[in-house]
């Protein structure tokens, strides 16, 4: 079973996620309210996975997000997912690493509850989940090698930086797994990465080309 | 003014003001005298200046001295003698008035309270003696009869010689059909002054107490809107969002061939949406990035949303929270009309700030022709940057590019 501890400041936010992660049999050690705790909680409990908000008590602005950036930098590669009220660019990057087990949401995105669990799930195994609200502004932003990728090709772009594996791009645009990895190859020939089976190396790639500031 | 109108009245001489007039006119020489004693003395190394028993050489160093001293002496003579007159004002104007006392040598201020305390000492004297023997005629051919009596020859009264009681009387008489003219002579005279003191000693102090008057007013609606933001977000929206992930659990748990089933759905859907559109709504009342990561986050996220590729350069620390959100409504509301109306394929938000001054730079490549006054929500925006003491500028010829520029002055 999967052993979460839980950070978020609104008691009310706070008790639904709880009972959204018993729901889909995820088990949550600790539900706390700040950041400070937050940390407590990890050092006692050793979770394999931590939720938490960015925005948190006493400043209200990114204590969330540091705490687990110490906490990655203390337990390289633990599986922690931030959950944002807007999305910041400069923040995600921050805790994209090279490490696997990362993913940056917007906190709406709780209300659907299975996707949410399943991301939860898929960073848990060491996966990476972009916001595909982030991965949307990264595309906007990045001009020409990807007007060379076809549109269908853009959009198993968008899917991979958030995340998803060749399967479950496949269901997603109800193609064959085949087609997506032909796909996932020319995007990956056109924009210059090298290629790689491993799903979450794929990820890391795709997203930091697209941060990259030219090209 | 209230006083000028009373005066006009029919019924002027039955109400309070004459005697306001009255006790204002008949205070002034009292006034002036007292103001004549440092001022004289002040002036005493000019009149040096003016004694023909000194020589050329002398002469001259004290006029200069002279002035010297007239100039860095009379301001402090000036300053309780404007504070004295503004008191005294309200006998002729009630209401009162904010006033804010001059800061110092250059200040203009200042020296509309020393032109004052000279037009005092100069121009009074020239009005207000004559004022006083005009007004003081009617009494004298109304005492004519009396002085006649204890007299033994003519008697002068004014402008007039008599010996004869008689003709006393009749003089008396005409003193007593003109004598309520009194009051109205020295009504003008007060009202006269009056004005030279609102206008020296008042007028800009009033707009500049408008000015922070409406600097408050922007800012204290600015602290309003981020606590409106703030309550809604701790509280309708976080529980909201609750609320629809509880809907989105209760789904799952309902069988799916049930008529509950389609309600919850429903109402999941509809409550997904709830959110989506408080979220809009709390964006444009204060967005949280900009209260949470400032002013360069907020831009970024600006940046990202529009349907225009905007190219940002933004290296900023962070701001005081109204100059802030004053930048990034003018970057806010300039891209809406870059996506609106400019027909622009790129745009470019630049931002700097130094120590003093935060300046912020909009182009867009679009056809230009933007019209301020066309009412593009840009003209309220100066407004408030105006407030801040800012300043923006427009430029926008015809076939385009379009500039708009911002300029905040900022301190820590």
């Amino acid at each position: 079973m999967v052993r979460v501890v839980l950070a978020e400041d609104g008691v009310l936010l706070r008790e639904g996620l709880a009972g959204l992660l018993a729901r889909f049999g995820l088990d949550v050690v600790a539900a706390v309210g700040d950041a400070d705790a937050l940390v407590a909680a990890v050092a006692e409990h050793r979770p394999d996975l931590v939720v938490t908000d960015v925005r948190m008590p006493p400043g209200f602005t990114d204590e969330g997000l540091r705490a687990a950036l110490a906490l990655r930098h203390d337990h390289p590669g633990l599986p922690v997912v931030a959950l944002s009220q807007y999305v910041d660019r400069g923040l995600a990057a921050d805790l994209l690493d090279a490490h696997g087990g990362v993913g940056y949401l917007l906190k709406d995105r709780v209300v659907d509850v299975e996707e949410f669990a399943a991301t939860l799930r898929r960073v848990a195994a060491g996966g990476t989940a972009i916001d595909p609200e982030v991965v949307r502004r990264l595309l906007a932003r990045r001009r020409d090698p990807l007007e060379r990728l076809s549109p269908r090709e853009r959009e198993v772009l968008a899917l991979l930086a958030e995340g998803r594996s060749n399967t479950a791009i496949a269901r997603d645009l109800v193609v064959s797994e085949a087609a997506v990895g032909k796909h996932v190859g020319n995007i990956l020939a056109k924009l210059g990465l090298p290629p790689d089976d491993d799903t979450n190396r794929r990820v890391l790639a795709v997203l930091a080309y697209l941060r990259s500031p030219n090209g | 003014m209230i006083f000028w109108k009373a005066l006009r009245g029919r019924d002027f001489l039955v109400t309070r003001w004459p005697w306001r007039a009255l006790a204002h006119v008949a205070g002034t020489p009292v006034v002036a005298a007292v103001v004549a004693v440092p001022v004289g003395l002040l002036s005493l190394p000019g009149v040096l200046a003016l004694s023909p028993t000194q020589s050329a050489g002398a002469r001259v160093v004290f006029a200069v001295v002279g002035l010297a001293v007239l100039g860095a002496g009379l301001p402090w003579v000036a300053r309780p003698l404007a504070r004295l007159e503004r008191w005294r004002l309200r006998l002729l104007e009630p209401q009162r008035r904010l006033h804010h006392p001059p800061t110092g040598y250059r200040d203009a201020a200042t020296w509309r309270e020393v032109a004052y305390a000279v037009l005092l000492l100069t121009l009074g004297p020239l009005v207000y003696v004559p004022a006083f023997l005009v007004a003081a005629f009617p009494f004298m051919l109304l005492g004519g009869p009396l002085l006649l009596t204890g007299a033994d020859g003519p008697v002068a009264l004014g402008f007039v010689v008599t010996d004869s009681v008689g003709e006393a009387l009749g003089y008396a008489a005409v003193g007593l059909v003109v004598l309520p003219a009194v009051p109205y002579l020295w009504s003008v005279v007060a009202g006269a002054h009056g004005a030279v003191a609102r206008a020296l000693l008042h007028d800009d102090e009033r707009l500049a107490e408008v000015a922070r008057s409406r600097a408050r007013l922007v800012d204290g609606f600015d602290a309003e809107r981020r606590r409106i933001e703030r309550d809604l977000h701790d509280g309708a929206q976080e529980k909201l969002v609750g609320l629809t992930l509880r809907l989105g659990l209760a789904r799952l748990d309902v069988p799916a061939d049930s008529p509950a089933h389609e309600h919850v759905t429903r109402a999941h859907e509809e409550a997904k949406q709830v959110m989506a559109e408080l979220r809009e709504l709390v964006r444009g009342i204060h967005p949280k990035v900009l209260a949470d990561r400032g002013l360069a986050a907020a831009l970024e996220d600006l940046a990202d949303r529009g349907p225009v590729p905007v190219e940002l350069r933004a290296d900023l620390p962070r701001l005081p929270p109204h100059v802030e959100s004053t930048a990034y409504f003018v970057v806010a509301e300039a891209l809406t009309n870059v996506a609106r109306h400019s027909g622009a394929t790129t745009a470019s938000v630049t931002a700097s700030a130094s120590d003093r001054l935060l300046v912020v730079e909009v182009r867009d490549d679009g056809r230009g022709g933007a019209d301020p006054a066309g009412g593009t929500g840009l003209t309220g925006l100066a407004d408030r940057v105006a407030v801040l003491d800012g300043r923006m500028a427009l430029s926008s010829p015809v076939g385009g590019p379009t500039l708009v520029r911002v300029e905040l002055p900022w301190s820590a």
